[in-house]
């Protein structure tokens, strides 16, 4: 076998292995959704990709095919060099797939509205409040009716909706649960807003997506989710914490670091997120 | 070490800005490898300084190359550039996806400063400085022929673009060795870019090659859009102009009105960042998001102008090698206009999570589909040219089937991307670097290698070698697969882009293949390398002299390989599409003109290399607010233009006589060659002349 086949099968291989194994990874995402934002997400993307094998299959049949069949050895295939046009493939060309847009955008336009992120979730509970400052390289989470605050950890209630409010104390940033939601970018001086639930109890990773520096890798979250007695339990041990977030505790939070371990601020209020956004309006000192 | 050390002479550099100073203080992995980078470049450059002055070819690079006005020659410069470029953003790449494999749950070993640096200049490079410079040679050299013309439309400005682009280019190796590169990306989004979060040179070394390359780009847009609309020879019309031309004159149109906007956004950043303004910063009234808009505005037609010339070398590569006319050239045209238009309806949707409301994100959204419709269209045409055509899998064909079955993998994760819910959950994760590479790779790179091999034997009479070709071949899209499909399901599990390094454990297995991949790309990088070695040592076995060897259909395959510098002895006239086809087969071709005439060609001018080179140092004294050298510079490029426009002396003749003999000789050649029939087009023996065969079917 030439050194080149070798290599090939190396290769080929390794990709096998490599994409069995890899395939764990989707574990993580929105595959594995636990939430009902994330789920009727995931029911989308199986709608949309089923129409779309209809797409590409086609060329993915045709190609090899035709290619194969009228290759220049094979003398037995018909050859019309001069042909050019057949309006019976033309209406096929340009019909079917206008008609799939045209499906798939009445598709879209009523997902684009069912999953926008500012749209509140149906539930018989009220929302869980949440105000979400996004810091380099760190995400502090403010619960304003429950005057707590931690950093990096967001404990929410099973099966209650949870209203999020967004801005940035310093650049661009994008908040994603990958199990949960969708992302929506946080901007200084701006608010924009996020809605979701989570269905079962457990940890959940979350990230900033939006490049904001060299510790940008590190800025990692967990959604915990808990019943709602672990979740009032996780308050209690919040509020005697100790450590309330006062003007010294966010201007700390300002400085460009990612905490080693979650922190919580036993004491917290409101105006921090209107204060914030207040401030990086203000000019830099 | 960080302080300036002579402002008023040197702006604001400081021995800290040395990359080997850097590395001498911190000799980490990743210094070392910054350092070597930057040696690199001066070692290349006074490599080749040497190289030049032993060889005594600086007055032949300086007359035949530099100062040359000849669309040919400037189209095989700007090849030339995308290929030293590829090749080091291509480097950049393979760092990357070493570091991700090898940075899970550990620190890799580039730091994510200079990880930062390296996504950043992979991607303003192979964006700017190798698809760009790619596309505008290959139709720099290839459109004029094709349209029967002697040249562009404004040859000096052609020159003009190209120097601009070169110094461009050079500007970013030289952020190799003194600084650094700017850390947010080929897209520089504010505030992040702005003063407050990055004073550094980075943002600044980026802004300056940008707008040095769009102002390029810009001029190169109305040279090629004139030059289509004025210069066709006698009896092209524009529905009798080749496919590729079409493509050339949409993406010219496209370049005339998305540059601008890039360079309006790169110039209010650069007002943020050297006068205090506020355009994009959090205080004092500045919006980010307006930055957003205009980037895209600019940034959604720049990957068209990038797809559109690559469709156009497909549609000329598969007629060529189906042995067929293109099928429904009516409908490509119409879906090439439409593709061109609908280009400036879709920007937002590189935003969608922004936070517009519904109505205007599913509006971008269906608008964004519909784009998927004339694509689609294209494909199909393609596939139905191949329909009762004679297939010969050449590497330019080889090519086009690896490109027209991995690039409706792309279409479909881009109709997906499409769909603001869908877009939600993947925007800025690896899922979003594989859809475009998916598009890039297959459509743009593998459009421009496959032009390269099938007109690089018009450009130097003779073939490149088809052995080394395949194995690139075989490299490319075997490395493409492996290095971008584990993107896509990392990015489906919540794996951002841009990661210096990695916190799940389960990624690992798939950044190891993708790993793999990268290291493939390489070897295919290194093929095309070789191929061309082998192909200057085999060149005389390999001679296409008559200038046909593909049985080509078009005007560029009806004279000599490598042309004359006027093009044609006599211009055309067609009464066809594929006129040199029906020429061919009517008996028409390679006849004596009747008559011979002088011909005026453009005399070499100084003024293009004086730009470029005043341009480049104006913007090196701008990155370092070195201000006397910004001025002099500057004061040099307004003086090479108000000096050139008192030049009379432009144009030379070249005598009938001479014309005649060229001609005559080329066509002395013909006779003597024995023409070949397809099945032979990739032995010695094909020496540019195509046999007519009769098919009795």
């Amino acid at each position: 076998m030439s050194t080149g086949a070798r290599a090939v099968r190396a290769a080929m291989a390794v990709a096998g292995c490599g994409l069995i194994a890899g395939c764990t990874a989707l574990r993580s995402g929105i595959v594995h959704h636990a939430g009902p934002v994330a789920e009727q997400t995931w029911h989308l993307y199986l709608i949309v990709g089923g129409v779309l094998v209809f797409v590409a299959g086609p060329v993915l049949l045709l190609v090899p095919a035709f290619a194969w069949h009228y290759r220049l050895s094979n003398t037995r295939a018909a050859y019309r060099p001069n042909w050019d046009f057949a309006w019976w493939i033309e209406g096929l060309i340009w019909i079917p797939p206008a008609a799939i847009v045209i499906g798939l955008g009445v598709v879209l336009w009523h997902y684009t509205h069912r999953l926008d992120p500012y749209r509140p979730l149906a539930s018989g509970q009220p929302a869980l409040r949440i105000q979400a400052i996004g810091f380099d390289w760190k995400w502090l989470f403010v619960y304003p009716d429950q005057r707590v605050a931690a950093v990096n950890q967001l404990a929410v209630p099973v099966g209650r909706p949870v209203h999020v409010d967004l801005t940035s104390g310093t650049v661009m940033q994008s908040l994603m649960m990958p199990r949960l939601a969708g992302q929506i970018y946080a901007m200084a001086g701006m608010r924009t807003e996020l809605n979701f639930a989570v269905t079962t109890p457990g940890l959940y990773a979350g990230e900033n997506t939006q490049f904001n520096g060299t510790g940008f890798q590190d800025q990692k979250f967990t959604v915990v989710a808990l019943g709602a007695a672990d979740y009032r339990r996780w308050l209690a041990r919040v509020r005697a914490a100790a450590r309330p977030l006062d003007a010294a505790a966010l201007n700390a939070l300002f400085a460009r670091s990612t905490p080693r371990a979650p922190i919580f601020y036993s004491a917290a209020s409101p105006a921090t997120f209107v204060r914030v956004m207040a401030r990086t309006q203000a000019p830099a000192k | 070490m960080i302080e300036p050390v002579l402002p008023v002479l040197l702006g604001r550099f400081a021995w800290h800005d040395l990359p080997f100073v850097r590395a001498w203080e911190d000799p980490s992995v990743s210094e070392i490898i910054g350092a070597g980078a930057g040696a690199l470049v001066i070692v290349g450059a006074i490599g080749l300084a040497v190289l030049l002055t032993v060889l005594g070819r600086w007055r032949w690079l300086w007359r035949e190359w530099l100062t040359s006005v000849d669309h040919k020659k400037i189209g095989i410069m700007y090849v030339v550039i995308a290929f030293v470029m590829l090749s080091r953003a291509l480097i950049e790449a393979v760092l990357m996806r070493l570091q991700q494999a090898s940075a899970v749950q550990a620190p890799g070993f580039v730091t994510p400063e200079h990880f930062a640096q390296l996504f950043s200049t992979h991607g303003s490079i192979m964006i700017f400085f190798m698809a760009m410079p790619f596309l505008t040679g290959v139709i720099n050299y290839v459109m004029p022929l094709q349209i029967g013309a002697r040249d562009v439309a404004f040859p000096l400005l052609n020159s003009v673009s190209l120097c601009l682009t070169g110094g461009a280019a050079g500007l970013m190796m030289v952020s190799l060795a003194i600084g650094q590169f700017s850390t947010g990306g080929w897209t520089g989004y504010p505030p992040y870019t702005g003063l407050a979060f990055s004073p550094d040179v980075g943002p600044d070394y980026w802004i300056w090659a940008v707008t040095l390359g769009s102002i390029g780009s810009t001029l190169t847009g109305l040279n090629f859009a004139v030059t289509l609309y004025k210069l066709r020879c006698p009896g092209m019309t524009l529905m009798r102009m080749p496919l590729f031309c079409w493509t050339a004159l949409c993406t010219s149109i496209l370049m005339i009105f998305a540059m601008p906007p890039l360079t309006v956004a790169t110039a209010l950043l650069a007002l943020d960042r050297y006068l205090g303004f506020h355009f994009f910063t959090n205080d004092l009234g500045g919006n980010m998001m307006n930055y957003a808009n205009l980037f895209w505005l600019f940034g959604h037609p720049e990957v068209y102008i990038l797809i559109l010339p690559a469709f156009g070398v497909y549609s000329e590569v598969v007629s060529t090698f189906s042995t067929k006319e293109l099928y429904g050239y009516t409908s490509l045209v119409i879906a090439t206009m439409a593709i061109a238009v609908l280009s400036f309806t879709v920007w937002v949707h590189h935003f969608f999570t922004m936070g517009q409301d519904a109505n205007l994100n599913a509006a971008f959204g269906i608008a964004t589909m519909t784009i998927g419709v004339p694509t689609g269209v294209k494909i199909y045409d393609w596939i139905w040219t191949m329909f009762r055509g004679e297939v010969r899998f050449t590497v330019p064909m080889l090519y086009s089937l690896a490109f027209m079955m991995t690039f409706v993998l792309g279409g479909f994760t881009g109709i997906i991307l499409a769909v603001p819910p869908l877009d939600y959950v993947v925007h800025n994760t690896l899922f979003l670097v594989a859809h475009f590479h998916n598009m890039l790779i297959p459509g743009l790179l593998y459009g421009m290698l496959a032009a390269y091999h099938y007109w690089f034997p018009k450009a130097f009479g003779f073939r490149l070698d088809e052995r080394w070709g395949r194995r690139a071949f075989g490299c490319w899209v075997l490395g493409f697969y492996l290095a971008f499909m584990p993107l896509y399901v990392l990015g489906a599990a919540g794996m951002t882009r841009r990661a210096q390094a990695v916190s799940d454990p389960a990624f690992r297995p798939l950044l190891y293949v993708a790993g793999v991949g990268a290291l493939i790309l390489l070897a295919a990088l290194v093929s095309l390398f070789v191929q061309l070695r082998v192909s200057i040592r085999d060149r005389a076995a390999n001679r296409v002299a008559a200038g046909d060897p593909w049985d080509g259909r078009s005007l560029e395959w009806s004279i000599a390989a490598p042309p004359p510098e006027y093009n044609f002895a006599v211009l055309p006239h067609v009464a066809s599409r594929d006129p040199f086809y029906d020429a061919k087969r009517d008996g028409r071709a390679y006849r004596e003109a009747a008559r011979y005439e002088a011909i005026e060609v453009p005399r070499n001018s100084a003024a293009g290399p004086a730009l470029g080179i005043g341009g480049t140092v104006l913007a090196f004294g701008l990155v370092w607010h070195i201000w006397w050298l910004a001025l002099s510079a500057g004061a040099i490029v307004v003086a090479t233009v108000i000096l050139r426009s008192f030049a009379r002396d432009t144009t030379r003749i070249v005598p009938a006589a001479d014309v005649a003999a060229i001609d005559r000789a080329w066509l002395a050649q013909v006779r003597a060659t024995t023409p070949v029939p397809r099945q032979a087009e990739t032995i010695p023996l094909n020496g540019g002349l195509a046999l007519m065969v009769s098919h009795g079917r």
